[in-house]
């Protein structure tokens, strides 16, 4: 067992300390709806196929971060209040940020 | 197996919140989920904390698990309805926890906590405290849990059901992609399993797919019908998700769920491992 299981790790623009964004891709942003931040959204991490890969819930700041593996991804968030998506290419490790807007 | 016996949708469970009887229970890893808003009259029951033992890599015992269903006011009549975050994937763990304690009177909420929030239902930070009882479990039913010397016996011959994403079972990544990767056990998968991702048997919202579309998932994916099943996961959590798809509502026979998991067998001296697809 690991300190960090399968749950919800807190979601935030500060890295945690281990992390190695020289090492990791990592994927962060923000989820918005005219432009306010929007917390509690359901942020889906999709590959290059469509298919599944993680999810989060945003922050109250709006904020979800990712760690993935370097390719295109598609970043799809759901909230009562509508759904959006970006996609990313990352071609190797570093900090990839995105913006989220839901309608 | 019908799925009404074994799930609940949203709108019942809004309708049901204060029937007698029917006790409504949060499962989360992170509990802050149901601190800042839960539904109404449901208590928590902390996945780490309440349900794993704090010292070695097991569950609580049956002991453990009557002191804490009693303390959380359960009774052995009470039917319970499990939800939480992360698609259900904690709260299908604990039914799995549930049915392996022998209380029958079990069912997820479909869509778990997501489906609820998005479509705007009540959420209460209101403290939910009921009385004591006192549980009776039974022993637990080993016909649903997997160990690990099963497993290497199972390759080539049982069904293996892999159900983490295509990367964790290639052996790109060694966790699903919201947690940091730094575990340092090997990458890889079981010899023989087939990869069916849990996220295959859910819609968007968190809602179960339909029998019609897992049968035809699982049917595409090479699962034999005739032969027993194991699924394993990272943890044993998400494995648990599929194992209620294929026991509860496909009404497989053979289910088992392996909660030692990736965890434990990728740090297994001298087992085979496999990398890549298992398709070349």
């Amino acid at each position: 067992m690991t300190a960090a299981g399968c749950g919800a790790p807190e979601q935030g623009t500060t890295l945690p300390a281990n992390v190695d964004p020289g090492k990791e891709v990592v994927l962060t942003g923000t989820v918005s709806a005219g432009g306010q931040p929007v917390g509690g959204a359901f942020v889906r991490l999709l590959d290059a196929s469509g298919e599944f890969t993680a999810e989060v819930v945003s922050s109250e700041q709006g904020d979800f971060r990712f760690f993935a593996a370097p390719g295109a991804w598609t970043v799809r968030a759901l909230h009562r209040t509508g759904t959006g998506e970006t996609q990313v290419t990352a071609d190797g490790p570093g900090l990839h940020q995105l913006q989220v807007a839901v309608a | 197996m019908s799925r009404e016996n074994v799930l609940v949708s949203a709108q019942w469970a809004e309708d049901n919140l204060d029937t007698p009887g029917v006790v409504f229970v949060e499962v989360d890893e992170d509990t802050s989920a149901y601190d800042g808003g839960h539904i109404p009259g449901a208590v928590k029951v902390d996945w780490k904390t309440d349900l794993q033992d704090p010292v070695r890599r097991d569950f609580v015992d049956r002991a453990g698990f009557e002191s804490l269903l009693s303390a959380k006011g359960i009774g052995n009549d009470d039917q319970v309805v499990l939800y939480g975050g992360n698609n259900n994937w904690f709260a299908a763990y604990a039914y799995w926890y549930f049915k392996l304690y022998g209380h029958d009177k079990v069912q997820l909420l479909d869509g778990g906590r997501k489906k609820w929030e998005l479509d705007g239902r009540p959420l209460t930070k209101d403290q939910v405290s009921r009385p004591a009882t006192a549980y009776k479990a039974q022993e637990q039913d080993l016909t649903l849990r997997a160990f690990r010397d099963e497993v290497v016996d199972a390759i080539n011959t049982k069904n293996l059901v892999d159900v983490r994403s295509p990367d964790e079972f290639s052996g790109k990544l060694l966790a699903p992609a919201h947690l940091p990767q730094e575990q340092a056990q090997r990458a890889g998968h079981i010899p023989s399993a087939i990869n069916v991702p849990w996220s295959k048997a859910a819609n968007e919202d968190g809602t179960f797919r339909s029998d019609a579309e897992l049968t035809e998932i699982y049917g595409e994916a090479g699962l034999d019908g005739s032969k027993a099943t194991i699924a394993y996961c990272r943890i044993g959590e998400r494995s648990s998700h599929t194992w209620f798809v294929l026991r509860e509502l496909l009404g497989h026979g053979d289910v088992k769920n392996y909660d030692g998991s990736w965890t434990e067998y990728g740090s297994l001296v001298g087992v085979p491992v496999e990398l890549g697809t298992g398709k070349d």
